[in-house]
């Protein structure tokens, strides 16, 4: 059995959080698909008993869940290529920005759970909690964790690839380049950083899946918080 | 000379869970008291997207929401540590684990304050759920979250220890009880008997009549919305 196990969902942007950390640091792992829709293995109420869901790392049998945990576990086990910098405050606001990102999961995902007036009303709020990531937890840097990828980065991933394909399927921009210029700008260097831009899910077939009869109302957004 | 300041407002228990950690590492610092209906300027500097208690502010740069200050408190000042060590990143996990689990949770437990009849109930019924687990699989055999001393779990669980009975009592509910959970009454017991947390715990006299007053207006609001 691998040291390094990776239980997932495809396309869930809280798995795919776990493998850019493990990718960044080079770690090897063996990655298992779970049907976290029909049919969840034995394997994974056993390792994850209080949530039952996904992302779950098994580390020499032992299993780490919930994906901000799961992250900080990778940041000690495996130290090289830090998602954290080495000062407390540095780490304070990383930390800060990684559970604004969670808070905020509700309100940025609003649009995608909702149909006319009450989609202008929820984009409006999404966008609202944007326009803070964009000044104040962004700013000028090259990204939320300075001049390399951090963990913040890795919270906010999904901003960078998944949220394309779900405009595109409700037709609603949550990011106008003009409206948002240093997010966008940030978007842009996310998905094109090499490691990462090895490790996206492809792009027409989570339009598939996204459209799909469960559509955008997949269990692994409808419980945010995982 | 190292400057340490908290904002807090009582009786809130994530500004209890900061106290006790400073309280457990014999860290001095300043307490400031906020009334969260008059904001003051300072509060609003030092967290302006929040706009919340509690802030830490330490040489004069501030650290908000209260598990982003534990970890911050725990790497600045190591004495009495409240996880287990690095050789134990699995341990480390399990805490952190446990105290988002219990902040993930707080809607149930804030319900029992703010409802009554059916919902109440369910609020009830919910919280009794999130017990058992804690029981059986966040505590086990241990006597703490963290395993034989109190860690940062702990602190996060301490609203069960401090405020959860006066909850009860005024929600006429009693969830908490030996029968279903001799471990968590145990560990509340010797969560309140540590000399640093004892030294620090909301007066439950208080806490009833600043609770009472809450839950009416509360309960109040809710039954007037119901009725636009």
């Amino acid at each position: 059995m691998a040291q390094v196990t990776l239980l997932g969902a495809w396309p869930s942007p809280f798995v795919y959080r776990v493998i850019w950390a493990l990718k960044l640091k080079g770690v090897d792992y063996e990655y298992v698909e779970e049907d976290i829709l029909y049919n969840k293995s034995e394997r994974l109420l056993k390792y994850n008993p209080v949530h039952k869901m996904v992302p779950v790392l098994v580390h020499a049998g032992k299993p780490i869940a919930e994906s901000a945990v799961i992250l900080e576990y990778i940041e000690e086990t495996w130290p090289q290529n830090p998602l954290l910098p080495k000062d407390p405050h540095g780490r304070a606001l990383a930390r800060f920005w990684t559970k604004f990102g969670e808070d905020k999961n509700p309100a940025l995902f609003g649009f995608l759970r909702t149909e006319g007036e009450q989609q202008v009303k929820a984009t409006k709020e999404g966008q609202e909690q944007l326009r803070i990531l964009e000044e104040q937890g962004l700013g000028d840097k090259k990204f939320f964790g300075g001049d390399e990828i951090g963990m913040a980065d890795l919270e906010f991933g999904w901003l960078a690839w998944w949220l394309e394909v779900w405009s595109e399927i409700t037709g609603v921009t949550l990011i106008e380049a003009e409206s948002f210029p240093r997010l966008h700008a940030w978007i842009q260097r996310f998905k094109e950083f090499p490691t990462i831009k090895e490790t996206l899910p492809d792009r027409s077939a989570m339009l598939t899946h996204y459209k799909g009869y469960k559509g955008l109302r997949t269990p692994y957004l409808a419980l945010a918080k995982s | 000379m190292e400057e340490v300041k908290l904002f807090g407002a009582w009786p809130s228990p994530y500004g209890y869970r900061v106290i006790w950690a400073l309280e457990l590492k014999g860290v001095k610092y300043e307490y400031i008291e906020e009334d969260l209906s008059n904001k003051s300027d300072l509060l609003l500097q030092y967290n302006p997207i929040h706009k919340k208690i509690p802030v830490l502010v330490h040489n004069g740069k501030p650290i908000s929401e209260s598990h982003v200050i534990l970890e911050y408190i725990e790497e600045t000042w190591p004495g009495n540590p409240l996880l287990p060590s690095l050789e134990d990143p699995h341990g480390r996990a399990s805490a952190r684990f446990w105290t988002k689990f219990i902040d993930d949770k707080a809607l149930p437990f804030a319900m029992l304050l703010m409802t009554d009849g059916e919902e109440l109930e369910k609020a009830a019924k919910e919280v009794r759920e999130i017990l058992k687990i804690l029981e059986e699989q966040g505590l086990g055999e241990k006597d703490f979250f963290g395993g034989n001393e109190i860690g940062l779990a702990d602190l996060a669980m301490g609203l069960i220890a401090s405020s959860f009975g006066v909850i009860e009592e005024l929600a006429g509910v009693k969830v908490l009880n030996g029968d279903e959970f001799p471990g968590l009454c145990n560990w509340v017991k010797k969560f309140k008997e540590n000399p640093a947390i004892k030294k620090n715990l909301p007066d439950p006299d208080q806490m009833f009549v600043y609770y009472k007053q809450k839950r009416e207006m509360l309960i109040n609001s809710r039954a007037a919305l119901s009725y636009k």
